[in-house]
């Protein structure tokens, strides 16, 4: 399987609290990835290193490599903003800009990246895209506020994909969710993986099992067990696996 | 039970008159002014330009202008140096220079008005040899600043860190990010705060004195002196005529229906949030 991102001895933490340690893993194309694993344990952290938001914290820090398509996006001559451009990512809160409208929220990407003609064509390809279309055409120009929890964040998922990403990095993005709304979500993460690379952190086990290939269980910081999502669940090697999905703790 | 009840009792009545006993000053001063004022007040008065001494008649229309465009030229000098000042505490917190500035405008807030006028005096008036319009702003947009500045910075920092994310995460840089995100989000907060202050400094008397002066005629220009609302409140107050003492209180009549109707206004379009 070819890859998309080779995670290469990554470490990471804020100030001196050590949160990541030492994760190398490959994250294959046109594939869903998911990161499970105990809250506290890395998962959105080690995210938000593939797209270079984590370094926005104050006292955040960064060691090891992202090779992203074989370029270490931690290189001195990446610039961060060209590489959260072409990873795009969805939050734990549907966080739309309340300010702006429905359209002025999925057009604010592509103008910001120059676009100033064909933005109604791309506004619409990105509403279509996350199955939203049908529910807002009429009501472009109200603000977001007055759409439903997952359709905000079906909201968020056409503003990312509006930029045009190759990776889509979802942190928990279902924890704010109720169950239609989060088997929508999941349908259309699905649809995705056709033209998109997706990561999603989840420490809900069966959304892994449903729609990821692949699975990775992160613990205290480390990457205790990855592969095929079948074997994980199935047959982990790891005892403390094993522990985890059988709901031992966690 | 029943002596715990009764202090309870005792206490809320202490409060509710205390609160009353505040509002006593405050009602029978809109009272005294709206009584003595709103005989005098008239379409000649908010038109015309002042009579001359010992002559019946005449308005405080020069003076309503003045005060117009002297809190204009305030607001146009004020809120964007104010905004500035704000947007930079508020996205560079615990900076050398953001300590500086908010260290300022705390000492700003504080510094009585009529010191405010003396700076204005030593930058404009003797500067460009006279009192005028400008000068009058600038002394009242020397009082804006710092409240701007705090309110600015505090509506920006109510913004969710998730909404910067979002829009850095799109591949934002963080300057359009600030003012295409953060600043349109905290809007709401800005203007709240930049129409209360203007309402505030409306009012000030002693920076105009000796900065805008007054002016027995219209404006004529930002380099010359300006009458004002409340210099000429001030003026007309102190006069020995009985007639000014009387237009006197309809000039605080229209000063402060001003004022509060810029206050209610906020309130109102605030609780409906625009």
């Amino acid at each position: 399987m070819e890859s998309k991102i080779e995670v290469v001895e990554l470490n990471a933490g804020f100030g001196s609290t050590h949160v990541l340690k030492n994760i190398s893993m490959s994250i294959p194309r046109n594939r869903v990835t998911a990161i499970i694993g105990p809250s506290g344990c890395g998962k959105s952290t080690f995210v938000r290193c593939l797209n270079r938001i984590h370094e926005l914290v104050p006292g955040a820090w960064v060691r090891g490599k992202v090779l992203l398509d074989g370029k270490n996006i931690y290189d001195s001559d990446v610039d961060p903003v060209d590489i959260r451009r072409r990873v795009g990512m969805v939050f734990q809160k549907p966080n739309p800009f309340p300010a702006m409208s429905i359209f002025d929220n999925i057009a604010y990407g592509p103008k910001i990246h120059g676009m100033k003609k064909g933005l109604e064509r791309i506004v619409e390809d990105s509403l279509r895209k996350a199955a939203l279309w049908d529910e807002v055409k009429h009501r472009l120009k109200d603000s977001p506020v007055s759409l439903s929890g997952g359709q905000q964040q079906r909201l968020c998922i056409a503003r990312a994909l509006a930029v045009e990403p190759e990776v889509i990095l979802f942190d928990e993005p279902c924890s704010a969710l109720d169950p239609v709304a989060t088997a929508k979500i999941e349908d259309l993460i699905l649809e995705l993986r056709e033209n998109y690379t997706i990561v999603i952190v989840t420490h809900n086990m069966q959304q892994a099992a449903r729609i990821a290939d692949y699975t990775a269980f992160f613990l205290m910081g480390e990457l205790i067990e990855y592969g095929e999502t079948a074997q994980i669940f199935e047959n982990p090697r790891d005892k403390r696996t094993e522990d985890y999905i059988t709901g031992r703790f966690g | 039970m029943q002596a715990r009840k009764l202090k309870d009792r005792l206490f809320t009545a202490f409060c509710i008159g205390s609160t009353l006993l505040a509002l006593i000053p405050l009602g029978s001063m809109l009272y005294t002014i709206f009584v003595k004022g709103f005989s005098v007040i008239s379409i000649d008065f908010l038109t015309k330009l002042p009579a001359p001494a010992g002559e019946p008649g005449g308005g405080f229309g020069n003076a309503i202008q003045g005060s117009f465009i002297v809190v204009g030229i305030a607001s146009l000098i004020g809120i964007p140096l104010g905004i500035a000042a704000g947007m930079y505490l508020a996205e560079f917190p615990g900076s050398r220079v953001s300590r500086v500035v908010s260290f300022t405008a705390d000492v700003l807030t504080g510094v009585p008005s009529i010191i405010t006028g003396i700076f204005a005096y030593l930058v404009v008036v003797l500067k460009f040899g006279g009192f005028s319009a400008l000068a009058g702003g600038v002394a009242l947009a020397t009082m804006m600043i710092p409240f701007i500045v705090r309110t600015t910075e505090e509506a920006m920092k109510l913004v969710p860190r998730e909404l910067r994310e979002a829009s850095l995460a799109l591949g934002a840089p963080r300057w359009r990010t600030t003012l295409e995100v953060v600043l349109s989000t905290a809007r709401f907060g800005i203007i709240t705060g930049v129409l209360l202050t203007i309402a505030r400094i409306a009012g000030e008397t002693a920076p105009l004195l000796f900065t805008a002066f007054s002016n027995r005629f219209w404006f004529d220009g930002v380099m010359q002196p300006v009458a004002t609302l409340p210099v000429m409140i001030y003026t007309y107050a102190i006069s020995p005529f009985e007639d000014w003492h009387a237009q006197a209180w309809g000039g605080a009549l229209v000063l402060v229906a001003m004022i509060l109707a810029l206050n209610i206004g906020v309130k109102l379009a605030a609780g409906r949030r625009w």
